[in-house]
């Protein structure tokens, strides 16, 4: 099972990231590129950074999620339900204020900050929390992720940036060229990186006492775990704003289908997060061409629509018998 | 050898582990004992460092439990534990594998493959390797987590109530494994029990506790008598001798 979604996955990736190249403004065919240096010109400037940048982009964000629902043992957890996005704004506000003309990774480096504070503080209320339920873990979130956010808004509308933090929670690709989205890399390094500690952040999922019975050391995993995640979070934030709904679905759309072996299920995610992010785009410049729909739009709705599929689907650990 | 030196837990100041001094031998069965909350849970936790002390020590041979690094202890000591609550999906051969995590940190090695293999079969898993366990009867989950702790080959294998769901042919195939692990490879098999007559069939030691103490602690026939049994459950049965063996009749 495994194996073949692997590969569905691969498959989907490669074609729509050439289909990704293909759709837009100024008609390009195939023939173009290899013989038009103006044609070639666009694809280097415009189209190959955008499709890169919404491979990187929806790969960290959904390893993200499953990483945080893994260390949190809760389905519904995510970079938007935790807190992370909201505290990665409030980051990055800070830092335009204070010092408008900072460089990118100094951007980067205070939204990671304020996200991994956020999102500690997040764990840290869960654990006071008497009544565990899956449930409530999200809810807290939210709740945590609603002051976290009137924060910003109050910074944004002081300083008069409420026009750029709408970007940061809902993510928009068309500006995307040459020299704008580099720093997605990272976020994609670090997504790579959650695959050396696949199998101890499995075993924190199995709960404290298993990770501990084992050897795996659960602070130290737990550490890693919420650091990458909200290092990835951080710059895809930075750089072309969150993707909602994306960390949340994904994941469980990947579980529901191989199970919670991060071993297995993590690269799956990776690319699945790319295939959404890349189908959901290419819908979003063909839609009201040639306008376009920001991508986050259209991932909340067939996001939404594929988790309620699954959610309702008959046999399923979330459905009624 | 484990050493427990004045090993103390308390909740709400109460001390569910009273100042518990006890040896371990470096091989053979022994069996815990005693009524529902003594702390027979808490103890093995603590031993097994899954839960923080509030006071004392746990040696075990040379290592010090409570402070080596965890893929050491891990080596040394195994433990099954009373309930699993996890509700993650993955496959008896992926727990499984766990067990060889204080080796391999993940990467499996040809030895590691051997093990997974051997603790399988073991367990009477082959068919039933590429289960998720979530899928699976209690009974054989608890299966499937011996056959983790199996693979994490220790010298010390501490096992919380190890018959918990098991029909009657399974937990004796179970108790005779255990033997087994005991006689043949020479480890130390500790174990938590509710019924005296499998201790007192298969042990070579019975530790037994009330209260947070331990209050009975000898070889299985100095235990299994109606005086022993009385100070530890407080209440008296009569014991039979039966084709060799010391029954308890705790049914009337
Ligand atoms: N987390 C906890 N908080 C408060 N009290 C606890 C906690 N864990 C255990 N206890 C108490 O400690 C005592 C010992 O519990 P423990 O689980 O060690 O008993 P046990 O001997 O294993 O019992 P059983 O035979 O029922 O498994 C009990 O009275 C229990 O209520
Ligand atoms: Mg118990």
């Amino acid at each position: 099972m495994a194996t073949v979604v692997l590969w569905a996955a691969v498959a989907a990736v490669v074609t729509l990231s050439v289909a990704s190249m293909f759709v837009g403004v100024i008609d390009i065919d195939f023939g173009a590129v290899l013989t038009d240096p103006e044609a070639r010109r666009v694809f280097a400037l415009s189209r190959i950074p955008r499709t890169l940048a919404l491979i990187l982009a929806g790969t960290a964000m959904a390893v993200a999620g499953l990483i945080l629902q893994s260390l949190m043992r809760n389905r519904f957890v995510a970079p938007t339900t935790a807190g992370t996005v909201d505290a990665a704004a409030v980051g990055l506000l800070v830092v335009i204020i204070i010092s408008p003309g900072a460089p990118v990774m100094g951007k980067v480096m205070v939204a990671l900050v304020f996200a991994l504070v956020g999102t500690i503080l997040f764990l840290a209320v869960v654990r006071r929390t008497r009544f565990r339920e899956a449930i409530l873990v999200p809810l807290i979130g939210l709740v945590l992720g609603g002051v976290y956010r009137a924060v910003a808004e109050f910074l944004a509308y002081r300083y008069n940036l409420v026009q750029s933090i709408d970007t940061w929670f809902n993510a928009d690709f068309s500006g995307i060229i040459a020299g704008r989205y580099e720093t997605l890399w990272l976020a994609g390094a670090a997504a790579a990186a959650a695959y050396v500690f696949a199998n101890r952040l499995t075993a924190v999922g199995m709960g404290e006492a298993f990770a501990t019975s084992i050897g795996v050391n659960y602070r130290a995993t737990m550490a890693v775990g919420m650091g990458i995640a909200a290092f990835a979070t951080a710059v895809v934030v930075v750089t072309v704003g969150a993707i909602p709904f994306l960390g949340l679905i994904v994941p469980n759309i990947v579980t529901i289908l191989v199970g919670d072996s991060l071993r297995k299920v993590l690269p799956i995610t990776a690319l699945a997060g790319a295939v959404l992010v890349l189908g959901c785009d290419i819908a979003g410049r063909i839609v009201i061409f040639p306008y376009e729909i920001p991508v986050g739009t259209i991932v909340g709705t067939v996001g939404a629509g594929i988790f309620l599929f699954l959610v309702m689907r008959k046999g399923n650990r979330y459905a009624a018998a | 050898m484990i050493s427990v030196e004045s090993l103390t837990k308390a909740y709400n100041g109460d001390a569910v582990v009273d100042a518990v001094t006890l040896q371990l031998p470096g091989s053979g069965l022994t069996t815990i004992v005693g009524p529902n909350g003594a702390g027979k849970s808490t103890l093995l936790s603590l031993i097994s460092r899954i839960l923080g002390p509030d006071a004392g020590t746990v040696i075990a041979d040379d290592i010090d439990v409570l402070s080596a690094p965890g893929t050491e202890v891990a080596k040394k000591l195994s433990i099954l534990r009373q309930d699993q609550n996890t509700t993650a999906r993955i496959t008896v051969r992926e727990l499984v594998e766990f067990g060889r995590y204080p080796y391999s940190k993940g990467r499996l090695t040809e030895a590691c493959h051997i093990a997974v293999e051997e603790a399988i079969s073991y367990c009477d898993l082959v068919s039933l390797e590429e289960r998720p366990i979530h899928e699976m009867s209690g009974g054989q989950r608890q299966r499937a987590y011996l056959a983790m702790v199996l693979a994490q080959d220790t010298r010390y294998v501490l096992l919380d109530e190890p018959l918990n769901n098991l029909d009657m042919v399974h937990a004796t195939g179970m108790m005779r494994l255990l033997r087994s692990l005991a006689d043949d490879q020479g480890k130390s098999i500790v174990l938590v029990l509710h019924d005296i007559n499998y201790a007192s069939v298969y042990s070579d030691r019975i530790v037994g506790m009330r209260d947070g103490e331990v209050v009975q602690d000898g070889p299985t026939s100095e235990v299994i008598t109606p005086d022993a049994l009385q100070a530890v459950f407080g209440t008296a049965f009569p014991v039979h001798d039966l084709a060799g063996n010391k029954f308890a009749d705790y049914f009337r």
